[in-house]
């Protein structure tokens, strides 16, 4: 091991940086890797928490330039309306381009049909790879986290994607150090993570620290509701309360923000970033086993969707 | 360093202990196939009470389902279909958990032969690794290679967890065995004696894993958990030369800044603050830092994993891929590299093959000039000019490069010394390339 003496004092640089900056700081390198690399990247954006994050640290990766690349929303037609308006306005604010591609267009026009159980979350697979490939994007940023759920936890922050947007587990490249391989070919696409490596705690406790925006839905607040399948989902277009099911007037709020018809709300007391902490800390549930009826449906279901296309 | 503060959770009334600055440690897990990796992990994740109710309800059901009288605590991380079919893990997890102590982030890989690509993927990373043998069984071929793969890439603290100790009747003497062994041979691969730790455990049961065992009472050392909250963990060198590769050109052309012109990257080594000396290589222009930049403003100086923007004093031509150092200690610069390689593909290396290099954030083409050594990692000992490396072989080459890279020691810089082989036909990583020869025995070997 070589060591070298340097002439400048080099004591008043902490020892170690805090988790939250270290976070950062390599979401930013892979940002700017992808930048670097890539012809046509995209951010895919659902105005959730995990993209409304996303969508901050690109804004810090390039500055003070403007983020080099779109946005990309799959509208499902069953959006919460707090979270289209949420969507526009940080469009606006930051001056960002936004591509949307639409479920319901697909539906209108013949190419989806509606589930018999009205949930139109598996449909957004189809319109997201129709979007991929005619716009000719080559990387596809997203805001999945490990921590989400087991199929997510394999996921490498690079991600090679073959002409039909497929996910073969087995098949995955090394990824060795911080350098990161984004060779594809003509038609495959990279899905690139920034947050990989990110807890719901620590998105939290950055949204915190960097007093980020969000829909507000994320807050408690007074909201008509009904009980399905033991998760509480809002009334609204995509159907219910059904037959047997009552609507209720309680005090919740969204741990995720998905489709409509499959994402439930928890009953909370949490208005503000802080009680919001506190209350994830000590939850007994993770926020997709509380919150999404689509992983529900089997052991595997996420890893069959990300296999079809899915994030 | 830790600090903690309570809280109280607005709906159940429950103390809450969260970590405010805990630090981090990154480990991964190494070890054959059936030694229990997956159920120590996820013994590890139980116990700590990192596994939250819906996740165990669904390993409660799923094991019901498999007929199972207990529930099978390794599915909770194998989360692919066929691995839960298999009971194997086939690709790298990551897990996250905390302590009051420690942020822990988990890379859990599997132990199959065909897929050691993976370990070399966890271990690239990590600051310590857990590496399993079943008691039954003691230290075998996979261990020695395992062993030999994590010195190779500089982990620097190695356990070695007995694993399934009840099978042997919870015996001192299999343990102790074992543990002399596995000691042994980690001082070969040059680990000192302080940085290997041998714990005897059952993750079935949970045996000295969080909690320290009465069935255990020969053995005085840590828990498997108390050592990893514990370990110290050697922070990024700040007394290295300062490195940094240019990734992006940040140029905004706005009324705001028409002027503005930055070079973005992660500090690979070493600090840099505002006047500093430095030089743009492969080039080797001179010039000084007028301005280190980051999104919440300028600062008086930057170091090693910091993401920043640089502001230079002249004028130079700089773009993505060159490498911004310390100019009065710059790495040397050359197009020929002396190298260490683990193959990690189907396809064999053949000396001639022509190669894309990626170092940094610069990317060559480079012809494989020579194979001058394949490693034994059971004999620590190597064959001269060998025809080919096969998948997992570690070999010795050399490799001419179109442009010249400037390079450092990966025993020096584990960042400016590291480099990926990709196959310029399909873009697939072929090998992890390390500079020079990392480890002292191989390289004692090879000479």
């Amino acid at each position: 091991m070589t060591t070298v003496e340097l002439p400048i004092d080099r004591t008043d640089v902490p020892p170690q940086v805090d988790n939250l900056d270290a976070l950062e700081s390599e979401a930013i390198h892979i940002f700017r890797e992808v930048a670097g690399e890539f012809d046509r990247p995209v951010i895919l954006f659902s105005g959730g928490k995990d993209s409304t994050v996303l969508v901050h640290l690109a804004r810090k990766a390039f500055w003070p330039a403007p983020v080099p690349f779109p946005l990309l929303h799959v509208d499902t037609g069953h959006n919460f309306p707090e979270v289209l308006a949420f969507r526009d306005e940080l469009v606006e604010r930051h001056d960002l381009r936004l591509v949307v591609a639409s479920v319901q267009d697909y539906i209108d026009d013949g190419r989806l049909q509606e589930r018999a159980d009205g949930t139109r979350n598996p449909l957004q697979t189809t319109p997201l790879l129709d979007g991929i490939s005619e716009n000719r994007f080559d990387a596809v940023f997203g805001g999945g986290r490990r921590d989400e759920e087991r199929a997510r936890a394999k996921e490498r922050i690079f991600s090679l994607r073959n002409a039909f947007g497929q996910w073969d587990p087995r098949r995955q490249r090394p990824e060795l150090w911080n350098l990161y391989n984004g060779k594809h070919r003509p038609g495959e696409h990279v899905r690139v993570f920034p947050l990989s490596n990110w807890t719901e705690l620590d998105i939290w406790r950055y949204i915190q620290r960097e007093k980020i925006e969000l829909p507000e839905i994320y807050y408690s607040h007074r909201r008509e509701v009904f009980l399905r399948d033991g998760m509480w989902l809002t009334s609204g277009p995509w159907g219910g309360p059904r037959d047997g099911e009552v609507a209720a007037t309680k005090t919740v709020r969204y741990r995720t923000v998905g489709d409509g018809s499959c994402t439930g709300a928890v009953e909370s007391e949490a208005y503000t970033v802080d009680d919001v902490i506190a209350e994830v800390a000590a939850s007994r549930l993770t926020e997709r086993g509380a919150t999404r009826a689509d992983d529900r449906i089997s052991e595997a279901a996420m890893e069959d969707r990300k296999r079809e296309g899915y994030f | 360093m830790t600090e903690t503060t309570t809280r109280t959770a607005s709906d159940s009334g429950t103390e809450v202990t969260l970590p405010v600055h805990s630090d981090l440690l990154r480990l991964a897990t190494a070890g054959s196939v059936d030694d229990g990796k997956s159920t120590l992990v996820g013994r590890l994740l139980h116990d700590t009470k990192s596994v939250l109710a819906d996740q165990l309800d669904a390993v409660h059901r799923a094991s019901a389902d498999r007929g199972l009288a207990t529930p099978d605590l390794s599915l909770l991380v194998d989360g692919l279909r066929a691995e839960r079919e298999q009971g194997i893990t086939i690709d790298v997890a990551y897990r996250y958990f905390a302590t009051p102590k420690r942020t822990f982030v988990l890379a859990d890989t599997p132990g199959h032969v065909q897929y050691t690509r993976n370990t070399v993927t966890g271990a690239s990373t990590a600051q310590l690794a857990v590496l399993l043998v079943d008691a039954r069984k003691g230290v075998i071929e996979q261990t020695r290679r395992h062993a030999a793969v994590l010195a190779l890439l500089g982990v620097p603290q190695l356990v070695l967890a007995v694993n399934k100790i009840d099978m042997v009747g919870f015996d001192e003497a299999v343990y102790t065995r074992i543990a002399a062994e596995f000691t042994e041979h980690a001082r070969a691969l040059g680990y000192r004696d302080d940085t290997v730790v041998t714990i005897p455990v059952s993750a079935l049961l949970g045996d000295n894993v969080v909690e320290r065992s009465a069935n255990t009472p020969w053995y005085s050392g840590p828990s498997l958990l108390e050592h990893l909250e514990s370990v110290p963990v050697a922070p990024d060198p700040h007394d290295a030369p300062f490195r940094m590769p240019v990734q992006y050109v940040i140029r905004p052309r706005t009324a705001e800044y028409p002027d503005y012109r930055g070079y973005a990257g992660q500090v690979a080594a070493g600090v840099v603050a505002e006047g500093d000396e430095v030089v743009v290589l492969p080039a080797g222009l001179r010039t000084r830092v007028s301005k280190v930049d980051s999104p919440d403003g300028a600062r008086p100086r930057a170091a090693a994993g910091h993401s920043v923007t640089l502001l230079l004093a002249d004028d130079v031509d700089i773009s993505r891929g060159d490498l911004i150092a310390a100019a009065d200690a710059p790495p040397r610069v050359t197009d020929e590299l002396d190298a260490t390689v683990c193959w990690l593909a189907e396809k064999p290396l053949n000396p001639g093959a022509k190669v894309l290099v990626k170092h940094g954030t610069r990317t060559v083409q480079a012809i494989v000039t020579e194979l001058a050594a394949r490693f034994d990692e059971q004999q620590l000992s190597s064959v001269d000019s060998p025809d080919s490396l096969q998948l997992n072989e570690i070999g010795r080459v050399r490799l001419r490069t179109a442009e010249p890279l400037p390079i450092d020691d990966y025993a020096a810089s584990r960042r400016t010394g590291s480099f990926l082989v990709i196959d310029p036909a399909d873009g697939t990583t072929l090998a992890a390339g390390l500079i020079g020869v990392p480890l002292a025995p191989l390289a004692a070997a090879s000479e």
